[in-house]
């Protein structure tokens, strides 16, 4: 069964990179441009991945988490952050929110590939 | 092209949009709206731009951003305050950006001299107490594009945090330090190949839906492993609390693999779980079991007596929510060991309000065209809608001359073929159509940097921004106003000690406007600087020889001077504006365009030039006029009426020249066929039929014709593309009998009649409008 991955940034850059990456992957890739539009699509297409940036308009990388942790029906969810840099703040305020695990920006296809399937079943 | 330089392309579309955000952002910060969420969206436009960059490796790039992204990152969380100066600042920091962008487009290079030092001021911005450290390398730049990072630390701390927060389970762990060097793995891998992994679970690790299982299988990656469940502390079925974590898993490991790459496992859970990682079999099976038997839970004396085997190759583990049910081990310990996540997903859908909306990805951002198509498609479209055009023009004309009424519905039905042949050529017009935004959000930057290279205060006013204008006709546009605009700061400004000598603000004002007027685009530059300096403009033209100096010059003429080629007012050849490029080429830029370019200039209250193109090359709303035998079409938007002359009404003014009596004026009478060479006199006015028409300038003139055959939309057809430029004509088109016809360009017309009479010098001089 292929796997859909939902991908939520403001960036089209990162979103078109983030594609390439999972659609040569093997992954059913979604899309979403910040936290709000990410919540409609989550309810639209259930996807197994969730991987979202933090700073975005509208509703940012944190605020998403919170909201698909407190809903239970996305909350078992796995949920990647896109870290810029490693910071250590911001890794741990989107862990606190409920991000399962990290990729740090710039990624190279196998290392996310490699980080969903650490998360996914 | 392949797909990574695809999206390197849509980066640089991206940055260009984000630049815009950015600018457009500060120079609202500028004035006084800087609220959150401006600042945000400033912040973010330059963290995507490095972000972005990083991808690519472009480090020159990420690394300027990094630096005035972590300025920005203190004044939105207000540690540095938002001060009009540091926005200056900001602003300039912005255009070195660009620069950056630019280079690493290819499209330029970086002055690092100015980098370095902007990037030093955004330093001192963000903290003032840092001492200007020679950081010449601070440790900023990322990987490059796709090289892993995976340095893992080689000192490890566990659970040091954590443990503590995690008194309402009971747990009393010890965190412990493991210290790991490369000498002890050696020995470590020369001894044996034997781990014992011992994962104890936090309802953490679960709410953020981790999996202890899953880590199992990344474990059975690195080799075979046997993993042993304490379910000891698995309190009875009414005491357990569903979203606790009470299990404890303990894993014999051969592998080849170092510490690191076990501890690497446990990336994402570090803290939310207790890890003890040592070599060697610290557990035999009968211990586990020992353990498991001694626990009070009544799950234990179920469970199987042999640890439960993971091994590599088929570790089956369903997508379910329910982390243990999925997982093999499940056997051991029938009880749940941990419940932490919610029962599966009810299979009802839940409600997707917004579902049609989410089809949308790709959801544009602000002002940002969605649809990428090939230019040449709209092109071919707008060639065939012309066509359409004639085609329908001709029908009409045809059907005309059978004599049909009307009323008829075949007439009628006609009337709505244009009606609708026209919606169709404004829908098409409208794709091409881009407002003049693309060009103006480059002047701030523009005007920033000849002000500061000037010396000069300068503050810049755009308006009509949005003002829509054919694609093509945009592309032309920056060139002129770029000229223009430093022009008026550079000549059109005094320096800020004479303004305030003058009693004027030190700051000057220069205005960006556009405009549609009469089926064109207008730009305006205006600045509220010190005006054209006649006398010096008229001696320095005497001084060169390019006009006589015994002609009487209107004021206006005398503005229109500068135009002329080889006039250069500045005493100096200034960086700015002296580049060898003077008004005239400017002007003729613009005429080749079917443009005008002219000037008023007030002494003491500064000057406006006035730039005015065609919106399009592809269609107009003319009259059709006979001279001479010729059929000509005037622009509508030129005509303000249309008579015919009485006798008493003509005047002769001069040898040649006549003037018209309309109402309380006179207006110049222009006769086409004569000024278009058609014929060598003129017939008397009272015999055809005069079109009154308004120039650019607000100019008026009666154009003098033998006959009108009435309205008509007609689709332009470049003469300069087909043929060459003709003095009195814009374009020509196809009428509906299949003709071909003149467009007079009627300021040209004017201003041919005004060069008629001989004259003491060149008649060009005076040609400048």
């Amino acid at each position: 069964m292929t796997r859909t991955v939902l991908t939520v940034d403001d960036s089209r850059t990162m979103r078109d990179m983030l594609r390439m990456a999972l659609a040569g992957a093997g992954f059913n890739v979604v899309e979403a441009v910040d936290g709000e539009h990410g919540l409609e699509v989550l309810s639209a297409h259930r996807p197994d991945v969730i991987i979202t940036d933090i700073n975005m308009p509208k509703l940012d990388g944190f605020g998403f988490i919170e909201a698909v942790r407190v809903d239970d029906d996305y909350r078992a969810i796995p949920i990647l952050v896109l870290t810029t840099e490693s910071d250590p703040a911001k890794k741990d305020r989107a862990r606190r929110a409920g991000a399962t695990g990290w990729i740090v920006k710039p990624f190279n296809p196998e290392k996310l590939v490699d980080a969903i399937r650490r998360v996914a079943a | 092209m392949d797909e990574l330089e695809a999206i390197k392309v849509t980066f640089f579309q991206e940055c260009e949009e984000l630049l815009a955000d950015l600018e457009g952002g500060l120079l609202a910060m500028q004035d006084g709206n800087d609220d959150g969420d401006t600042v945000n969206a400033v912040f973010r436009a330059v963290h995507s731009i490095k972000g972005g960059a990083g991808a690519f490796g472009l480090e020159p790039l990420v690394r300027f951003a990094h630096v005035f992204e972590t300025l920005l990152d203190a004044v939105r969380s207000n540690e540095v305050p938002s001060t009009p100066d540091l926005v200056a600042t900001l602003l300039r920091a912005s255009d070195v950006l660009a620069d950056h962008v630019s280079s690493a487009r290819g499209l330029g290079v970086v002055d690092e001299a100015v980098s370095a030092a902007m990037a030093a001021e955004l330093k001192a911005c963000t903290d003032p107490n840092a001492a200007p450290a020679p950081v010449a390398a601070a440790p900023v730049v990322e990987a490059p594009a796709f090289e892993a990072v995976s340095a893992a630390p080689a000192e490890v701390l566990i659970g040091a945090d954590d443990a503590l927060d995690d008194d309402d389970l009971g747990f009393d762990f010890q965190p412990m330090t493991i210290t790991i060097d490369e000498q002890a793995a050696d020995v470590a891998a020369a001894v044996g190949n034997v781990w014992t992994v011992s994962i104890r679970p936090k309802s953490d690790l679960y709410r953020k839906a981790n999996e202890t299982a899953l880590l199992l299988r990344e474990l059975a990656r690195l080799g075979p492993i046997e993993a042993a469940l304490d379910a000891s502390a698995i309190p009875p079925l009414d005491q357990l609390d569903a979203e606790a974590a009470y299990a404890t898993w303990t894993v014999r490991l051969e592998t080849e693999e170092d510490e690191n790459a076990i501890r690497e496992v446990f990336e994402f859970v570090d803290g939310d779980c207790d890890l003890e990682i040592t070599r060697g079999e610290a557990l035999s099976p009968d211990a586990a079991l020992a353990a498991l038997l001694a626990g009070p839970a009544p799950a234990a004396v179920e469970a199987a007596p042999e640890p439960v085997v993971v091994t590599e190759a088929p570790v089956e583990i369903k997508a379910a929510p329910e982390p243990v049910a999925a997982a093999p081990v499940v056997e051991a310990a029938p009880a749940p060991v941990a419940a932490p996540v919610a029962p599966a997903p009810v299979a009802a859908a839940p409600a997707a309000p917004a579902a049609a909306k989410t089809q949308q990805i790709d959801v544009p951002g602000p002002g940002q065209s969605v649809i990428r198509v090939d230019p040449e498609r709209i092109d071919r479209l707008i060639d065939l809608v012309g066509e359409l055009v004639i085609n329908q023009a001709m029908l009409a004309q045809r059907v005309g001359e059978y004599g049909i009424a009307p009323s008829s519905n075949l007439a009628m039905g006609l009337d709505e073929l244009e009606q609708l042949t026209r919606e169709i050529q404004d829908s098409v017009m409208a794709i091409r159509a881009q407002p003049v935004k693309s060009v103006f959000q480059r002047m701030p930057r523009l005007v920033r940097e000849v002000a500061s290279m000037t010396g000069k205060q300068a503050r810049l006013v755009m308006d009509g921004e949005n003002t829509e204008v054919d694609k093509t006709v945009i592309e032309r546009l920056s060139d002129p106003i770029t000229h223009m605009l430093r022009n008026a700061i550079d000549h059109g400004l005094e320096s800020p000690e004479e303004r305030k000598a003058a009693g004027k603000n030190p700051e000057g004002v220069v205005k960006l406007a556009a405009l549609h007027r009469s089926g064109r685009i207008v730009i305006e530059v205006s600045d509220d600087g010190k005006g054209i300096n006649r006398e010096r403009v008229h001696s320095i033209a005497i001084k060169k020889g390019l006009i006589s100096p015994e002609l009487q010059l209107t004021d206006e003429e005398i503005d229109n001077l500068i135009f002329l080629p080889g006039f250069s007012t500045a005493d100096k050849i200034s960086d700015v504006s002296g580049r060898g490029v003077g008004m005239d080429v400017v002007k003729r830029s613009v005429q080749a365009l079917g443009g005008r370019i002219s000037i008023t200039s007030r002494p003491g209250q500064g000057s406006t030039f006035t730039l005015s193109l065609p919106l399009t090359l592809a269609v107009l709303d003319g009259m059709v006029v006979d001279v001479a035998g010729e059929t000509l079409v005037v622009p509508l938007a030129a005509i303000v009426e249309s008579l015919r002359p009485k006798p008493e009404e003509v005047r002769p003014l001069g040898p040649v020249g006549s003037v018209l009596a309309v109402r309380d004026s006179f207006v110049p009478l222009i006769d086409v066929g004569l000024t278009l060479g058609y014929r060598e006199a003129s017939p008397p006015p009272t015999e055809g039929v005069v079109l009154l028409v308004e120039g650019e300038d607000g100019s008026r003139a009666a154009l003098v014709a033998d006959a009108i055959h009435g309205q008509r939309q007609v689709v332009i057809k470049s003469l300069e593309q087909n043929y060459q430029q003709v003095d009195g004509v814009a374009a020509a088109t196809i009428l509906g009998d299949g003709r071909v016809a003149l467009i007079l360009d009627v300021d040209a017309v004017i201003s041919l009649r005004r060069r008629e009479p001989p004259r003491p010098v060149e008649p060009t001089l005076i040609a400048a409008e």
